[in-house]
């Protein structure tokens, strides 16, 4: 029960929205799909849901492609969120679910089980429009997995929620990933991939620039953050081989070094010049390997 | 198949439901009710005027001229009285704003023949004042006569009016009566096709747009496929254009049998309401499904493109030009139904339902003109259908800052399979 895209190209006209993307998607699991604007995260998601064919390549889940006939295992949630403004809400989800092969009884009973969850059942017979974005938001969410979709694609799920909202719906995340579901999920919000994700991707102009496992990409990142505290002036410390960028702040500064024989260097260089309040070795944030690797290519 | 059959019910319940539906449907209905009543409503207004005799005064030279003008009225069916007034004209003028008579006429006499002026209080209603000028012609022209020492048995031959028939040699060719209760039939008919196709038509290009400026589209088209999509919308809209049109039809025919005492002659006669043909009807109902089809489809497919809901109109007024256009040569048809120009145009499939229809409602068309125009017609639907289809999958995927026709060849693009 794996996702499985081999060499995927799409192109509109002249521009390559999507290049060669070769990715398999284990089951059962988190997959991050981060990348800048345009970077053509939503029409991989597109060509995955079969709104669109891909120029070349192929796109299998479990061997077969994706049709309409199974529009009833995959849940998606769109970037552009939309809902019908005018209909209730209970209306409009158990139309969404219906379209999704569910019968009409058991879509009343998920939908009243989501709303309990996210402790909004007053909402159930207002109209959409009348509802704030968060709360349209929750309904969007619960839209996209009511009918209890194999294979869930979230695109920016999190975007334009409150942070006890993001709460609730991480947390609704985590249990359709412990349930079972593989989940697709791209983000512009680093630290909820890093939390979230085993394997992830990152796109850039439709190419994978980075792909495989969280903890792998970290290491073979290979650089290292370092962060020192000290009363003593410490830009000499640029200067040391291994250091690649530096950056002074109040109360010492933050490097960022090649690896870790590097940090032993530095150790070595603050030896007897004074008092070290701090001496932290970490790992890269994703944060920092995106904007490298996204980043530099934007020169 | 289960899918088509959700999103039908789910536009049609949903149109049905809405609120602009059931006060258009509303408002129509008090129209035909009113307008079955018509009758009965005009005369409550009108009927005690109509009732009492117009006396209008006469001053001046009438020697003689009363007693023929008077006689000319009364045959003409009229209500107007004449009356001679013995006084001056400012005494007839303040008789006529006391309310006493309704106008007065003064007369006068040059050369033997007499002319006259008419004083009301408002000259808006021609009504009197046309027909004592026409008495006056009438009376004049007998004086004339008189005068010029012509026979009166003479005189009487050559004033009446000449006998004068219309008679169709062709064996199935409509007479004159039929022919102008055909008129009148097709010419409703073809207004209630003209409305419906650019309401429904309407209706389902703001349907679509309304899905995709609210981006619901995108979880639509992940659930069920577009074609399936702008099929259940054509469908649902037709069943509810059918639905209205039903209820319009059962609501005004009742109203009609219940007035049908008061109804002899008048508005219904004109319009052949009364003895309509079996087989005219059911020409109506199928040019009226295809045309409906042909239209609905190519508004589906418009709406598809349309980011917001305000470019609607916009996209559409093409489509609506050529109903338009459609709708216009029809009533230039009306009478001139064999011109050449018309029967050209109702051959090519968007004039067909409204062309054709005339054609076959006034004139004896040959069996296989209308199927040929038929199958032409429902060749282009199905053309229609599967470019449309192909357009609305693209379509809705489409967001672009214009709407315009140009967004056709993007659409194409984006919905290629390749």
């Amino acid at each position: 029960m794996t996702l499985q895209l081999a060499g995927v190209t799409k192109r509109f006209g002249s521009t390559v929205a999507v290049d060669d993307l070769s990715l398999t998607i284990p089951e059962k699991e988190m997959f991050g799909f981060l990348g800048g604007n345009g970077a053509g995260k939503t029409t991989t998601f597109r060509m995955i849901l079969g709104l669109m064919n891909p120029t070349k390549g192929s796109i299998v889940w479990n061997g077969e492609t994706i049709s309409y006939e199974k529009s009833h295992i995959i849940g998606y949630l769109p970037e552009e969120r939309g809902l019908y403004p005018k209909l209730k809400v209970k209306d409009q989800l158990v139309y969404l679910a219906r379209l999704r092969g569910m019968d009409k009884q058991a879509a009343f009973r998920e939908l009243d089980s989501w709303l309990e969850r996210f402790y909004i059942p007053e909402y159930k017979e207002k109209k959409v429009e009348e509802l704030s974005k968060g709360n349209q938001q929750k309904i969007q969410f619960i839209s996209a997995v009511i009918h209890k979709p194999e294979l869930l694609i979230l695109d920016e799920p999190f975007s334009g929620l409150d942070p006890v909202n993001v709460e609730q719906l991480k947390k609704a995340v985590i249990d359709l990933k412990t349930a079972g579901t593989t989940i697709v999920f791209s983000s512009h919000r680093m630290e909820h991939v890093e939390e979230l994700c085993e394997h992830l991707c990152i796109l850039q102009k439709g190419r994978p620039v980075v792909q495989g496992q969280l903890k792998e990409i970290k290491r073979s990142f290979g650089k290292k953050n370092l962060r020192i505290h000290a009363d003593f002036d410490l830009t000499y410390l640029k200067e040391l081989p291994g250091v690649v960028t530096s950056k002074s702040v109040s109360e010492g500064c933050e490097l960022q070094i090649k690896n870790e024989a590097a940090a032993a260097h530095v150790f070595e260089a603050l030896q007897g010049k004074g008092f070290v309040r701090l001496f932290d070795l970490e790992e890269p944030s994703l944060n920092d390997i995106f904007i490298e690797k996204v980043g530099a290519s934007y020169e | 198949m289960n899918k088509f059959f959700i999103m039908l019910a789910h536009t049609y319940l949903n149109r049905l439901k809405s609120k602009s539906f059931l006060i258009t449907t509303g408002v129509t209905l008090l129209l035909i009710i009113g307008l079955a009543n018509f009758e009965m409503i005009t005369e409550r207004f009108t009927g005690k005027e109509s009732d009492e005799n117009q006396k209008v005064a006469v001053i001046g030279e009438r020697e003689g001229l009363l007693e023929p003008l008077q006689s000319y009225l009364d045959g003409q069916d009229t209500t107007i009285e004449l009356a001679a007034f013995e006084g001056t004209k400012e005494e007839a003028e303040q008789a006529v704003q006391d309310g006493e008579y309704t106008a007065f006429i003064d007369i006068a006499e040059s050369d033997g023949t007499p002319n006259a002026t008419y004083y009301a209080n408002q000259i808006a209603n021609t009504n009197v004042s046309n027909q004592i000028r026409e008495a006056l012609q009438q009376v004049k022209v007998m004086i004339a006569a008189e005068q010029a020492e012509i026979d009166p048995e003479v005189f009487q031959q050559i004033s009446a009016p000449v006998n004068f028939e219309t008679v169709a040699l062709e064996e199935n060719a409509k007479t004159e009566e039929e022919l102008s209760e055909a008129r009148g039939l097709v010419y409703v008919m073809l207004f209630i096709m003209y409305f419906a196709v650019i309401m429904y038509g309407n209706m389902i290009a703001m349907e679509v747009a309304t899905e995709k400026s609210s981006r619901v589209m995108e979880i639509l088209i992940s659930s069920a496929s577009p074609v399936a999509q702008m099929f259940a919308k054509i469908f649902g809209i037709a069943l509810l254009g059918l639905s209205q049109i039903t209820l319009f039809m059962v609501v005004g025919y009742q109203a009609v049998k219940m007035n049908q005492e008061t109804m002899t002659g008048g508005v219904f006669d004109y319009f052949g309401l009364n003895n309509m043909e079996i087989s005219l009807f059911v020409y109506l109902i199928v040019f009226f499904i295809l045309g409906y089809l042909l239209y609905a489809t190519l508004a589906a497919m418009l709406g598809s493109l349309v980011s917001r809901i305000e470019d609607v109109q916009q996209l559409i007024a093409p489509m609506t030009l050529v109903i338009v256009a459609a709708f216009m040569i029809a009533m230039f048809g009306l009478n001139a139904p064999d011109s050449g120009f018309v029967t050209v145009t109702s051959y090519i499939p968007f004039f067909t339902p409204m062309l054709m229809f005339l054609r076959v409602g006034m004139l004896d068309v040959p069996i296989w003109e209308v199927g040929l125009s038929i199958g032409m017609l429902i060749a282009t639907i199905m053309l229609l259908a599967v470019i449309g289809a192909r357009i609305y999958s693209g379509g809705v995927l489409l967001y672009g800052k214009s709407s315009s026709l140009k967004d056709i060849k993007a659409a194409l693009q984006l919905s290629k399979k390749e």
